[in-house]
């Protein structure tokens, strides 16, 4: 065996796992998303060949043009909130003298919540007429907002239940603001910058790859946001137990909390047009992939203009 | 893209091919074989309907004592659809959801029990026609009625009778007027108890539960939606708008908020907070059993007033049980199927516990214990009543109902006010996915 294929050899032993993995978790399903995109698919029968037709109705779709909207919302506003109470929260930490670690600690636990859980407790929380928030509101005279129960608020709602659980994030955000050399500070301070000043063209900068890794996880976890939005509306909705299955109660009220991936899930498992289903998929990936490169160009862009 | 690409491209695109189901669907042996073997039963029942359930099946395993029944309870469609997708399903299945026929036979996820039922020469002349039509999609039977459900209306009689009332209303207006005269309203004009709640998706007041009414239909004779094109839905439509306007949404909207789960103890009718309502007979067991003190009567749903002469009639579904695609043991699957639907005795002993509508002719005639109680009997006379209708089964199961639900949450809030524009939407995109399912 020549040197050159035993060093090949060795290379494809260390990344046969990890490549193994992204074949069998990755490319696979990505390419059959797309074969199942052209065909008529149940999970029962083999796939029927119909060509582009489930394509076609990708563009006569009217549930697809709301739940995307919903989506759109939730990346516009969730994930620019989270970065920000984030960054402030870990800020505001940073500065706490005694107790650091206690407060980091009870900042940091809503994360650890399993979403579902996190979701319930929420919706309980906000619940109108019975739930502590609204009655703490009553109380100093304020008539609290529907909440999960409004087709203006249900959204928002969601939101505050993301930052309410911004822990992992903001966890990154205190290791990122520690590291961020004093003496740049110093210079800052010497030089006359203000508080702003100091964070606009030191803080942001030096901490702005970890505001692009916020800014794309969050995009790309949003564009997939299906469990709190399928758990609050089917909670809300007074009709959580059903042999329907919860996906009958998806984006109550009045669709505002219908996202895109619940669309995707209820077409394709409810409906049983898995090749529509597919076709979603597809433009879901295609989507995340886009907003990922206009965000990363954007990022160079914005470092440019912050150093 | 060069040549190894088009290889692993290819590859993977036949991987996907061949990663799909293929199992071939089991048949009836040409004798009836004696029952043996384990059954593996999945169901959505929970709590005390669970219980019953599991009783009437020890009675089938001591008739087979060669066959032992496993039983999942509180499962649902989608997971039960997933699982047989997969190879891992049950032999049997129940669902509650009657709209899902169509998926359920045009897939081939529960079988087509035509063999079995010719072999063992099961009358199916004694299920009436429109349980037969929901248990059946395009010349398929791929399920049993498990029991049918009935719905009717509701009606607090202590509150009625203090409001003056004799009886429950029988048409469409004069539930208006008693909603009116029943509901209370705070002094900020929030409502502290509701007459009757027209909220469209709140519990069980549903378009289908609605559409006997007024005969309302959902599809023409090609199989294409008639939700736009059926007077009788918008007749439905404005008087249910009128009566939300009255109450004014956001008031409305409120006070559901605040109301217990349907399937609690704190559901609004248990706590008297609602006066009448839509619902199915097993509420008369959930009353009996989670609300002691609440004295009530049942009746049949008011109809539009101009067709008077249909009332008494109302919605008609019930629950559905098959052998699943992927049944090991389908021949004791369909023994256990066949004495829970066809067994009278079982059939009327299962009805009595649940409290359930039979859905034989024989057992509905030996249904004494219910026949002799007033507030069940009503649904008896319901589901017998020839003007009752069913949701009729299509290829893309819940889709229709809740594509024209969609719409009918804007029309409700307000949020849409164009009603033929967003009719002749729920049209379209109802006909494309049943294009989409072939």
């Amino acid at each position: 065996m020549s040197t050159v294929l035993r060093r090949r050899l060795t290379v494809l032993a260390f990344i046969g796992p990890a490549l193994a993995g992204l074949v069998v978790f990755f490319v696979y399903p990505l390419l059959a998303a797309v074969y199942f995109s052209l065909h008529r698919v149940d999970l029962i029968n083999p796939p029927e060949w119909v060509g582009l037709a489930n394509w076609r109705f990708l563009f006569h779709d009217l549930n697809v043009r709301h739940a995307a909207g919903n989506t759109l919302w939730f990346v516009v506003v969730m994930v620019p909130a989270r970065i920000v109470g984030a960054i402030a929260t870990a800020m505001l930490l940073n500065r706490v003298k005694r107790g650091r670690t206690a407060y980091r600690t009870l900042f940091y636990l809503p994360a650890l919540a399993p979403p579902v859980v996190a979701t319930l407790a929420f919706v309980s929380l906000l619940k109108p007429g019975t739930g502590p928030v609204n009655t703490l509101l009553a109380k100093v005279g304020i008539e609290g907002p529907l909440w999960f129960n409004s087709p203006d608020w249900a959204k928002p709602a969601l939101v505050l239940l993301a930052l309410w659980g911004i822990g992992d994030l903001m966890i990154i955000f205190v290791a990122a603001l520690l590291d961020v050399p004093v003496e740049l500070y110093e210079a800052a301070s010497l030089d006359g910058a203000g508080a702003w000043q100091r964070f606009r063209n030191v803080t942001l900068p030096s901490i702005s790859p970890v505001v692009l890794f916020a800014a794309v996880t969050g995009v790309i976890a949003t564009l997939q946001y299906f469990t709190q939005a399928a758990v609050a509306a089917s909670v809300a909705s007074g009709d959580a137990v059903t042999g329907g299955g919860i996906s009958g109660t998806f984006g109550y009220p009045e669709g505002s909390t219908f996202t895109y991936p619940l669309w995707l899930y209820t077409v394709g498992f409810r409906n049983g047009l898995l090749g529509y289903s597919s076709v979603l998929a597809v433009v879901l990936f295609v989507v995340a992939i886009a907003v990922t490169l206009v965000l990363l160009r954007r990022f160079q862009a914005f470092a440019g203009s912050v150093r | 893209m060069n040549r190894r690409t088009v290889y692993l491209t290819a590859a993977a695109v036949l991987l996907a091919a061949g990663c799909t189901p293929g199992t071939k669907a089991p048949t009836a042996a040409a004798t009836a074989p004696e029952p043996t073997g384990t059954v593996e039963f999945w169901h959505q029942f929970t709590d005390r309907e669970s219980r019953a359930i599991a009783g009437i099946v020890k009675d089938f395993e001591a008739k087979y004592p060669k066959v032992t029944v496993h039983i999942t309870d509180g499962q649902d469609d989608d997971k039960t659809l997933q699982a047989i997708g997969a190879g891992n399903g049950p032999d049997l299945a129940q669902s509650f959801s009657t709209d899902r026929v169509g998926k359920f036979c045009s897939s081939g996820a529960w079988v087509d029990l035509k063999s079995y039922v010719d072999r063992d020469k099961v009358d199916l002349s004694k299920i009436p026609p429109t349980v037969r039509s929901y248990t059946e999609f395009r010349g398929k039977r791929c399920s049993m009625p498990f029991l049918a459900d009935a719905y009717g209306f509701y009606y607090n009689t202590t509150m009625l009778t203090e409001a003056g009332f004799a009886g429950p209303p029988k048409t469409l207006s004069e539930l208006t007027a008693m909603t009116k005269a029943l509901t209370k309203r705070r002094a900020d004009g929030t409502i502290e108890r509701a007459g009757f709640l027209p909220q469209f998706g709140f519990y069980e007041f549903s378009p289908a539960h609605l559409a006997p009414a007024a005969g309302a239909k959902w599809f023409t004779g090609e199989g294409r939606s008639a939700i736009g094109s059926d007077p009788a839905w918008k007749e439905l439509m404005r008087w249910q708008k009128e009566l939300v306007d009255w109450y004014g949404y956001k008031n409305l909207a409120k006070f559901t908020a605040s109301l217990g789960d349907e399937w609690s103890a704190d559901h609004a009718f248990h706590k008297g907070r609602v006066a009448m309502m839509v619902d199915g007979e097993w509420r008369v067991a959930f009353l009996r059993d989670q609300a002691k003190d609440v004295s009530f009567g049942t009746a049949p749903m008011p109809v539009v007033d101009a067709q008077a002469s249909r009332y008494g009639a109302g919605y008609v579904t019930g629950n559905i049980i098959g052998v699943a695609k992927t049944a090991r043991n389908p021949e004791a699957a369909w023994a256990l199927i066949r004495y829970l639907t066809t067994d009278t005795a079982a059939v009327v002993k299962l009805a009595n516990a649940i409290k359930n509508v039979p859905t034989t002719t024989d057992a509905l005639a030996a249904a004494t214990e219910l026949k002799a109680d007033p507030q069940f009997a009503v649904f008896l006379q319901i589901f017998d009543n020839p003007a009752s209708t069913t949701m009729p089964a299509s290829a893309v199961g819940t889709a229709v109902e809740e594509t024209f639900s969609q719409f009918l949450a804007k029309w409700q809030s307000g949020a849409a006010t164009n009603m033929d524009s967003g009719l002749a939407d729920v049209d379209r995109q109802v006909d494309q996915m049943i294009q989409l399912a072939g």
